[in-house]
């Protein structure tokens, strides 16, 4: 991705084609104290977010998990207070899965004020009802939307970062150090990931215990080629420029010429990756999770609960709700995601900008 | 061209090197202690029967010996047999297959096989073919039911859809059932009459010209060829509407209509052998996308092939089993990307020249 077609920002009533976005973007007032804090990128950049109806539908369902993550123990509270909160809470061990609707009898948590303005009730039922084992549904969607985040959060933020680091120094220094640093990263890349996360994941269990740690960990440890690959190609295209060189000749020191000109230039192709990848990354997880090498058994976390509808391939059609919620709960987080990243991909790719008619 | 074909085969040593180190290395995040599983079924309770253990098998050993062993294999001191090493094809025992890794592997490699071979055409076939119908259409309202389509697949996780479509098809219409055969069936095909050539129920039907064995083994494989074929479609149909987009952009595009040749000549004889080329690349994704989504089908349906075994071995930290079919797979996909990247090269000669 070339740069400068996004630096330079025309002034309306320029020659050419305009977008749509831009049209839209144009026609709103100028919010001119915001455009100083965040700069011409950064503004331009959340202008084609709120300005793009199906982003802001991602936006919309990333907020409503962020918010159900922060209010979890409003939403569905902890049954008491000494055992961690991340533990679905039981309603006894009967292995017969139990419908949406069912009185929650064996100490049940206690009653919000939300839940009984709504309801109308002043005890608990199952509002998803329980899986085998009696794990409450209820309760893992809207704590595992915690698990959720965090595993997103921490497997992306680490993997770019990690992808940063290895990309930039590989396409600044060349050289050997380049055919070193591409020779490790395509040796990453020859495993299929599931399979290779699946191993580490399972290999990390003695280490770790079964926790959130182990899948983690195995995402970061084969997520990160994609990154190292594209900063190095961008790397190596900015360095050609004559900023860079120009910086040279100056004597400017390399950290600081890699750091304050080369990077902030390449950020935003990794920006539109790691948002499509936060949702792939949950979605790994909550694979992984499901193949039963992730958190224990009871922890609150999606693809954990959907695990135990593999006990009830047979009746699906009466058990329904073990795979419906939770499996909902997956599939929106994703789409919520994709959805910025498809927007912010149009946003910054030059060539869909003067596409669009 | 043969230069290039050479330097690739110089990178594949390095590559599979890389590839059994990364292995070993990871099997070395297990203490010692842990690792004597590997080697011993039933340990002794008595005392020092741990320590006796991890010295006759070096298991504290610097680490370049015993990747090197790993590698070659070792003389056991009481038997005086070379056993082990992965390069000479041992694998070792697995403990959820009760039989040698590599027994194991072709045990239960038709299976997955069979189920990949059905896979891979409607997966490209289709997947091509909606791409091209989008950039068609581009910007119009089939275009953007293409994209909601590929937005919704990409965020659909394989195990839910495999889970659904089973709910659907299965618990409640009770069309297409898990596993591999019916009872009766199972039975035929296990009797002597019935010759198993391959192992792939599908095709040996047909050898053995048992349409009705056929049928009941293609039933057992229509929700696993679906769920392996939604996933991959969205991927596919995004890569082939951008690359034919940029095609049909092209001013040997321009050059073909204005010389009056007809939309539709443009498009299938100017656009579209360009626009597939990068589209080759794509391979090397759908055969990663065949091995993981294989592994959660196989494991989801009910078939025993090696998806499953995998799963299953990594949940019971089964470690010798899972590494070799982690090898397994990296090496078949090692080949794909090899034989994808001559491919390629073969169809787009900018790329040999770089």
């Amino acid at each position: 991705m070339t740069t400068e077609t996004i630096i330079v920002r025309e002034p309306p009533g320029h020659k050419g084609k305009i977008s749509r976005d831009e049209a839209v973007a144009w026609t709103l007032p100028e919010l001119k104290g915001l455009r100083k804090v965040l700069g011409p990128e950064w503004y331009r950049l959340l202008k084609g977010l709120v300005t793009n109806p199906l982003s802001v539908a991602g936006l919309i369902i990333v907020a409503f998990y962020i918010l159900m993550a922060i209010f979890a123990p409003v939403l569905a509270p902890p049954t008491s207070e000494v055992v961690d909160p991340y533990l679905v809470p039981r309603d006894g061990f009967s292995p017969e899965p139990k419908p949406p609707g069912t009185v929650w009898n064996r100490e049940p948590p206690p009653v919000p004020t939300w839940y009984r303005v709504i309801t109308g009730k002043d005890y608990w039922v199952h509002l998803l009802g329980t899986t085998s084992g009696q794990f409450d549904i209820w309760y893992g969607v809207v704590w595992g939307a915690r698990t959720a985040l965090f595993a997103g959060i921490v497997v992306t933020f680490s993997t770019v970062i990690i992808g940063l680091v290895i990309g930039s120094i590989s396409a600044f220094y060349g050289g050997w150090l380049d055919d070193v640093l591409m020779r490790f990263t395509e040796i990453f890349m020859a495993f299929p990931f599931l399979l290779a996360a699946l191993l580490l994941s399972s290999l990390l269990v003695p280490r770790f215990g079964r926790s959130i740690w182990p899948p983690t960990i195995a995402l970061i440890a084969f997520g990160w080629m994609r990154y190292a690959r594209v900063v190095r190609g961008d790397i190596l295209s900015a360095k050609e420029r004559d900023y860079v060189m120009a910086g040279r000749v100056l004597g400017v020191k390399d950290g600081r010429l890699i750091m304050r000109h080369i990077l902030p230039n390449v950020i935003y192709p990794i920006l539109v990756l790691a948002s499509f990848r936060l949702g792939d990354a949950v979605l790994s997880f909550a694979a992984l999770s499901f193949l039963g090498v992730g958190t224990q058994i009871g922890y609150a976390d999606w693809g954990q609960i959907i695990s135990f509808a593999r006990d009830w391939i047979l009746s699906l059609d009466t058990h329904w709700y073990i795979i419906l919620f939770p499996g909902l709960a997956l599939i929106i987080f994703g789409l919520g995601w994709n959805l910025i990243g498809d927007a912010l991909r149009d946003i910054l790719d030059p060539r869909l900008r003067t596409e669009q008619g | 061209m043969t230069a290039y074909i050479i330097r690739r085969l110089i990178q594949l040593p390095i590559t599979l090197f890389g590839v059994t180190l990364l292995l070993f290395l990871m099997i070395q995040l297990l203490e010692p202690v842990e690792r004597t599983a590997l080697y011993v079924r039933d340990i002794p309770h008595t005392e020092g029967a741990l320590d006796a253990i991890i010295r006759r098998y070096g298991l504290d050993e610097p680490f370049h010996v015993q990747y090197w062993r790993w590698l070659v294999g070792r003389v056991d001191p009481e038997t005086g047999e070379k056993v082990g090493g992965i390069l000479r094809g041992d694998f070792g025992f697995s403990r959820t297959g009760r039989q040698p890794v590599i027994d194991l592997i072709l045990y239960r490699l038709p299976a997955s096989v069979e189920l990949a071979l059905w896979s891979v055409v409607p997966i490209i076939a289709v997947g091509i073919w909606l791409g091209i119908v989008a950039a068609k259409n581009h910007n119009n309202i089939i275009d953007q039911a293409a994209r909601v389509f590929a937005l919704i697949g990409w965020s659909f996780p394989t195990f839910v859809f495999a889970l659904l479509v089973l709910m659907i098809f299965y618990a409640k219409l009770g069309w297409f059932p898990p596993g591999r055969l019916s009872d009766w069936a199972q039975r035929i095909v296990l009797s002597p009459e019935f010759h198993q050539y391959t192992k792939m129920h599908t095709i040996d039907a047909l050898l053995n010209l048992r349409l009705d064995i056929f049928w009941d083994a293609l039933r057992h494989l229509i929700l696993p060829i679906m769920t392996l074929c939604y996933i991959q479609w969205a991927m596919l149909l995004r890569l082939t509407r951008s690359s034919m987009l940029e095609a049909l952009n092209q001013d040997y595009m321009t050059t073909a209509r204005a010389k009056g040749l007809s939309e539709k000549v443009a498009i299938n004889r100017h656009a579209l052998p360009n626009a597939l080329i990068p589209v080759v690349t794509v391979g090397g994704l759908t055969v990663v996308g065949l091995i993981s989504g294989v592994v959660i089908t196989e494991t989801i349906f009910n078939i025993p092939g090696m998806g499953r075994a995998a799963a299953e071995a990594a949940q019971n930290l089964d470690v010798l089993t899972a590494v070799a079919f982690t090898m397994f797979s990296a090496v078949l996909l090692i080949v794909a990307n090899l034989i994808i990247d001559i491919l390629y090269a073969v169809l787009d000669p900018r790329v040999r020249l770089q």
